[in-house]
């Protein structure tokens, strides 16, 4: 049973269809190994042992008798503390909602459930999802597995962590401007985010609305394509989700790239990115063309506003999705005596941390009388230029490659004092959140320190499968999935 | 030297709109950070959007309707559960009109 940390849920699913392997016995496997590990990762908020040791004998029973089962059947999967499952501490990583239980469960939370996933804990996260490092949760900092001096990227820092370390199969995460793609880079793994309204936010905590979407964190191409399936789809609960068939993501796996356009956005490929990471992704590229596929440069020219149009976007939201957090329906208020007005703000000083405060401000300038038209009112437009690049360049292309992140993992402490270098981290990430577009992220080599080097893959809205062909293509003509981090 | 864009008389306003007591330290500190990050995103000043229609939303949706039917929601004392203060089927707030 030893081997079941280190297997992704395409293996473990044949193992247990041979009847080799029980549901328990995979779930106890995973919690022997958070018991070895966990103090060193901090990857969980919260488990749920006692739960998934119960599911897992109600999976058991039912295999026993020769019942029909559902895809994922007894595959241990973790889910971001911004999910929200009923009953369940959903704390976003945020003092001011440490002891929230929401009394109904996010959509993805039924949807994974019914597949048969077991969920074993919530993972850690940058408060309100606002960071690139996990650094900012109100709890503790998580550890990158493959080097425990190094953060794990963030906001979806515990999800990745959690999945690279071996503690759990399969995880979900939210991204709003790289939170799934960064961390998944970091640590050595694959996560995606799909197109904005593939999967319902139902139940996601929301950061910035127009950005928000959730998605998978796996071991390899082949379980993010089976959590793909599981969690897409219209939601009468999201008016935002999109009723669109979605497709058997599987049957798109094939080791072929022969008719694929690849484009390299040369803007993805200047200052500040480091020299191994540079050669990780050209190097790709030229497997991918060992595969079949025809890569070429191209340009995508307002990358270098993306930053800073996201950065207006996704405050403004965030300032307005905030507001409810007024000490009055849920989570934390103060234990002050005073007015109504007071209340609202000693709460909100003694519930939020710093980042998200200067959010909150940064947002509510952006909108504020006189600053409407030049900041917030500026950044829609020129989001609209960056998703006419994406579109222009996807008339040519199929897909677009770019490196994840311009470094590996940085030193925990390095950037927390500094946040426009912070949000500078998010640089290669942000446009896809911006145009909707779906992109992925998979482990392409190692630089730095020897730590993983992440491979974006972005694709037209709503063609993941075009993505997942050549992700999955690549992968298995490299080994940089084998290697697993020493913990 | 270049012109400040925002001041701590503003930093002020500004938490008093979104409901933050801020510290004086954070209130210096906030005053520096927003003036650098307001500072990078000028940068979009370069860009000529006279005739660019604004993106709020990515995806071409428009009104999305439902059949006004009964169906299942929250009972009260779920939608109560996690209030900090209640009584009976309310929520308790400070007092507000004197």
């Amino acid at each position: 049973m030893n081997i079941i940390p280190e297997l992704p849920a395409n293996k473990i699913i044949k193992l247990l269809k041979r009847k080799e392997i029980s549901v328990e016995e995979i779930v106890l496997a995973q919690f022997k190994r958070i018991d070895e590990v966990e103090d060193k990762v901090k990857a969980f908020i919260s488990l749920n042992k006692e739960e998934a040791i119960n599911e897992a004998k109600m999976w058991d029973k039912k295999i026993h008798e020769d019942k029909k089962i559902p895809p994922l059947c007894g595959i241990p999967i973790a889910i971001k503390d911004n999910i929200c499952v009923k009953n369940e501490k959903t704390t976003c990583g945020s003092r001011i909602l440490e002891n929230f239980s929401p009394p109904y469960s996010a959509t993805v939370i039924d949807k994974v459930k019914n597949a048969g996933c077991i969920i074993i804990g919530k993972t850690n996260m940058d408060e309100f999802a606002m960071g690139s490092s996990t650094e900012n949760s109100s709890f503790y900092v998580t550890r990158n597995p493959w080097n425990p001096e190094t953060i794990p990227g963030g906001s979806s820092g515990g999800s990745a962590a959690s999945v690279a370390s071996g503690e759990v199969t399969l995880a979900l995460g939210s991204d709003t401007g790289g939170s799934i793609r960064q961390p998944a880079a970091l640590c050595g793994i694959v996560g995606m985010k799909p197109t904005y309204g593939r999967v319902s936010r139902y139940g996601l905590v929301a950061f910035a609305s127009s950005l928000d979407q959730i998605g998978p964190l796996t071991k390899d191409v082949t379980d993010c394509a089976l959590l793909l399936q599981v969690i897409s789809g219209k939601d009468n609960k999201d008016s935002t989700s999109i009723d669109r068939p979605v497709p058997k993501y599987l049957e798109y796996l094939i080791p072929d790239l022969q008719g694929i356009k690849v484009g390299l956005p040369k803007e993805y490929f200047v200052t500040g990115i480091e020299k191994e990471v540079k050669e990780s992704v050209l190097q790709a590229a030229k497997v991918l063309e060992d595969l079949g596929a025809k890569v070429e440069e191209t340009s995508l020219p307002h990358t270098e506003y993306a930053v800073a149009t996201y950065y207006l976007i996704a405050t403004a939201e965030a300032s307005s999705n905030l507001a409810r957090y007024d000490g009055v329906k849920y989570g934390y208020r103060t234990k002050e005596k005073t007015n109504m007005i007071d209340m609202y703000k000693k709460t909100r000083k003694e519930g939020f941390g710093d980042e998200v405060k200067r959010r909150i401000m940064l947002g509510t300038y952006v909108l504020s009388k006189g600053y409407y038209e030049n900041y917030y009112g500026k950044a829609l437009r020129v989001r609209t230029l960056i998703k006419r690049d994406f579109e222009k360049a996807f008339e040519k292309f199929d897909v677009l490659l770019t490196p994840t992140s311009p470094t590996v993992a940085f030193k925990i402490g390095e950037k927390i004092d500094d946040p426009l270098k912070m949000y500078l981290s998010d640089i290669f990430t942000i446009s896809a959140n911006l145009a909707g577009i779906p992109g992925i992220s998979i482990p392409c080599g190692f630089g730095q320190n020897n730590l993983p080097v992440g491979l974006q893959i972005l694709g037209r809205p709503f063609e993941e499968e075009t993505i997942l062909r050549v992700a999955y293509a690549y992968e298995q003509s490299t080994e940089w999935r084998k290697r697993k981090p020493e913990i | 030297m270049k012109k400040k864009i925002i001041d701590i008389d503003q930093v002020r306003y500004i938490a008093h709109l979104a409901r933050l007591d801020l510290s004086p330290q954070e209130e210096e500190k906030f005053t520096h950070q927003l003036e650098r990050i307001l500072s990078y995103v000028e940068k979009l000043q370069e860009l000529d959007t006279k005739d660019i229609p604004p993106t709020s939303h990515v995806l071409a949706v428009n009104n999305v309707f439902r059949e006004d039917e009964l169906s299942f929601s929250l009972s009260s004392q779920e939608a109560l559960s996690n209030a900090p203060s209640r009584k009976d089927s309310y929520f308790k707030v400070p007092k507000i009109v004197g």
